[in-house]
């Protein structure tokens, strides 16, 4: 047996060969799908039982005690009819649900779920595509889920549903711009993209979310508004819209849409896990982060990683059974007025602080460096906090119109201003 | 002279065709000289954004219209430019049911067009016929309504939350409030045997007396009540977001909610200290000892205000209704109006004669009118009946705040968006049973 492998082995921390780089790919890619549908699955259990703990009440018991309450859902959605309006757009309608469930599953091969295993084949790095532009690829995909969502709203031909879709089109683009500004400051710092490498900064150094506390707030808020989750959840406001974009989507179809929540939620965690609390680095200790690589190390650092992940998870969920919805402008002037303009005056400020303590002499990842850079970040958080109070965040309803604004709206629709036509034998 | 026919040569931009081979409708209207003309594409206010409004049809199956009301709003964009109601889904007919009906039948009726106070309504009606009949009830009778139309008060406000709620998105207080209405409904089943349709008056008294050990479980929710509305209080008076939904919106001054009628919450919230309880007593409402709160600014924030301070007062006017409770009968000792008992029915002459005279015919009040109006939780609630001195009334009308305060909604929503539209219609706290009848 051995010497079957014999040629391929390599030593725990050589590059692995192609051959086994393949293999290892295709093995990582198939138990990272199904841990993470099976995990999607799961969380809508948990988050139903959450819930219930929070609302004071069971939640799911009856299928197999509550734990196959997953199970007879999906069953459930493959057996129930499948519902085509009669005015859709047939294909769109069709590759909405698509659309919005793979860039979910895509964004998660770039994130690296654990420390490299040294197998006797050689390095094997936990990550699926180990892109040296990681970090841009999921801003690039991530912005393709608001298709989905629009192709949705639009082709179903119903009117709560364009509603739906045009809500969560403003919304997804005005966040992505919070959200793609905010995380600057942790490329300023890593001085890389690839997500591997912003993790071993973090490691070496500090967690990003103690030099960065004000980029973590905005890229937390605008990854809530990019999941559509409460208090975000605009596109779907079942109190408004009926389900918003997918009013009129029924079985697996509607299902899909409701993975692809989930799907976004769990990536979402698990990048701000990455980008701001470490990625798979244990806290308080290297021993993680040298080699030798053995399998143990790679163990817990997955478990780390899961931990902080589900963290975000039930973060998600505990703020959506607490808070209320935002209207819609008051959404876009969080984005547009508070978050952006903050995002760039944080970019402006951290960098600056970065070239003085640079010109100071003082080298990246020592002690001064980033006492320097929380010292900022402590004024910064002190100053938002004291600034934007919850008064200033949430406009109260200013955006009614004027009495006047009104009557001259009114009187665009009034059918006395129909001009007659050419008429005939009079 | 000769008729002239006139032919319309209408210039179609389509086939008239929609993509399926279907007749497409062309929408007609009419020019000042009665002519046909189609409707042309309104010119757009602000060119560079050409577009058209948007009708949408807001119910009648609409999850947050409470019930069938049906909202037609034009929409630009979002923004609610015009707001048309349509009411009637829910039409019953109770009125005129109840005119081939005795008093005390009648009653059912009442459960049922408010449905989220019952209790409340039976009082209500019950008060109304025994001003017709000229009866005064008992001590211990005028207290335990006291108890039911708080209790009453306090199941309704608790919907009203709970729904507002989840109208506005917040989906925990719903059911932590939902969880001590279910509270109140089992004392209530306790009491009178039914939970949502009570039917706990009668013409005179109350259906039941309440059952031993009754004033321990009220007690016991009095006390443990105010701890669930200051939960939900800490979840949602000082929240950025809930105060930033509601604050502004559906503004009403005092003098609009005047004119329009609006009472109860609605036009406390106004800042018009108006309460029949306290301007026009019933049940010795002016003893009991309870502030009627008040809003500034009559909006949906002031009138959310209103109502969770008016859970509390509810609270105190059990707390003092428990404590005087006095010992005695229930209901009045006339057996031209209350059966006797069942066991001197069938020993006692005169009682089976009054037994079988109210079982057959019922109770009969002098010729006359009354209306009597009491402050039910949507606002103030009159029960109107007209007697001919037969037993049952010629004519009977409900007076409901939910369809009087509905009125005022186009003016409320218009301007706003279509979320407002939602924040706003809960904050009115409609029944449609009551406005549709």
């Amino acid at each position: 047996m051995r010497a079957f492998f014999a040629p391929w082995m390599v030593g725990p921390n050589a590059e692995p060969t192609f051959l086994v780089w393949i293999v290892a790919t295709l093995v990582k890619m198939i138990a990272v799908f199904t841990v993470y549908m099976v995990g999607v699955a799961l969380l809508t259990l948990a988050e139903r039982k959450i819930s219930a703990w929070m609302q004071d009440r069971h939640g799911p018991n009856r299928v197999g005690k509550g734990w196959l309450q997953p199970v007879a859902d999906g069953v459930k959605n493959f057996v129930k009819e499948e519902t085509y309006p009669d005015a859709a757009n047939l294909p769109l309608f069709i590759l909405a649900p698509i659309l919005s469930f793979v860039p979910a599953l895509i964004t998660w091969s770039v994130i690296p779920f654990a420390a490299p295993w040294g197998s006797v084949f050689g390095n094997i790095e936990m990550v699926l595509a180990p892109l040296p532009v990681g970090f841009l690829f999921i801003l690039a995909i991530s912005s393709l889920g608001v298709y989905g969502i629009v192709l949705a709203g639009w082709s179903s031909n119903n009117k709560y549903a364009l509603l739906g879709g045009l809500r969560s089109s403003a919304q997804m683009i005005s966040y992505e711009i919070a959200m793609g500004m905010s995380t600057i400051p942790v490329l300023l710092l890593a001085g890389n993209v690839s997500l591997s490498q912003i993790v071993n900064q973090q490691a070496f150094e500090t967690w990003n979310v103690l030099n960065l506390t004000v980029a973590f707030l905005i890229f937390l808020v605008a990854a809530f508004a990019e999941t559509n989750r409460l208090p975000f959840d605009l596109p779907e406001a079942e109190s408004e819209l009926i389900t918003g974009y997918h009013t009129e989507y029924s079985s697996m179809k509607f299902s899909m849409f409701f993975i692809a929540e989930y799907a976004n939620m769990v990536t979402a965690s698990a990048l701000m896990a990455t980008l701001f609390f470490g990625g798979w680095d244990i806290p308080f200790t290297l021993w993680d982060n040298v080699a030798p690589h053995t399998a143990l190390k790679t163990l817990l650092t997955l478990g780390c990683f899961a931990t902080k992940t589900l963290f975000f998870v039930f973060l998600y969920m505990w703020i959506r059974w607490t808070l209320p919805r935002f209207r819609y402008d008051q959404l876009m002037s969080l984005g547009w007025k508070l978050m952006l303009p903050l995002a760039l005056a944080y970019i402006v400020a951290v960098a600056a602080t970065i070239v003085t303590l640079d010109a100071l002499g003082f080298e990246h990842g020592s002690v001064p460096f980033h006492v320097g850079l929380v010292l900022l970040n402590t004024a910064a958080v002190v100053i938002l906090f004291m600034i934007v109070d919850r008064g200033r965040l949430v406009s109260p309803a200013y955006s009614r119109l004027d009495r006047r604004d009104l009557e001259k709206l009114r009187a665009v629709s009034s059918p006395h201003r129909a001009q007659p036509v050419s008429q005939a034998g009079d | 002279m000769a008729t002239k026919t006139r032919t319309v040569d209408v210039k179609l931009s389509t086939t008239g065709l929609d993509s399926r081979g279907r007749a497409q409708r062309v929408p007609l209207a009419t020019d000042e000289a009665g002519n046909i003309v189609p409707l042309t594409a309104p010119p757009s206010l602000e060119p560079e954004l050409e577009g058209e409004h948007m009708l949408l049809n807001l119910g009648p199956q609409h999850p947050a219209t409470h019930g069938v009301l049906r909202l037609v709003l034009e929409l630009d964009g979002e923004t609610v430019v015009r707001c048309i109601p349509h009411i009637g889904y829910l039409h019953c007919g109770f009125e005129k049911m109840g005119e081939y009906r005795q008093y005390n039948q009648i009653i059912p009726w009442t459960d049922r067009e408010d449905y989220l106070n019952s209790p409340g309504n039976n009082v209500a009606f019950s008060l109304g016929a025994e001003r017709l009949f000229g009866i005064e009830i008992t001590e211990r009778c005028k207290v335990l309504r006291v108890i039911a139309m708080e209790l009453s008060r306090i199941i309704s406000h608790c919907v009203w939350l709970g729904t507002f709620c989840i109208d506005i998105g917040a989906f925990t207080p719903f059911l932590w409030i939902f969880q001590q209405r279910e509270r109140v409904y089992t004392m209530l089943e306790s009491w009178i045997g039914a939970r949502l349709t009570t039917s706990l008056t009668r013409v005179g008294g109350m259906g039941a007396d309440i059952p031993e050990g009754w004033t321990e479980d009220l007690a016991n929710f009095v006390r443990t009540f105010p701890k669930v509305v200051a939960e939900c209080d800490a979840m949602l008076t000082k929240n950025g977001i809930w105060v930033g939904r509601t604050i502004g919106l559906g503004a009403m001054s005092a003098e609009e909610a005047v004119n329009y009628g609006l009472s109860g919450p609605m036009l406390r919230a106004s800042g018009v200290a108006f309460d029949v309880r306290k301007d026009f007593p019933y049940l010795d409402y002016e003893t009991y000892d309870f502030d009627v709160p008040v809003g500034q600014a009559g909006d949906v924030y002031d009138r959310y205000l209103v109502r969770m301070e008016e859970l509390r007062q509810s609270t105190r006017i059990l707390e003092q209704a428990l404590k005087r409770l006095p010992d005695g009968p229930v209901n009045v000792d006339d057996h031209r109006v209350i059966l006797p008992p069942k066991s001197k029915a069938t020993s006692d002459m005169e009682s089976m004669i009054h037994h079988f005279k109210q079982v057959m015919e019922g109770p009969r009040p002098p010729v006359g009118e009354s209306y009597v109006a009491v402050e039910s939780p949507k606002g103030e609630k009159g029960y109107y009946m007209v007697s001919d001195g037969t037993s049952k009334p010629v004519r009977w009308r409900i007076r409901p705040p939910s369809f009087v305060n509905l009125s005022a909604i186009p003016r409320m929503v218009e301007g706003h968006l279509l979320s407002d539209v939602i924040a706003i219609n809960a904050s009115i706290d409609i029944v449609m049973g009551e406005i549709d009848r």
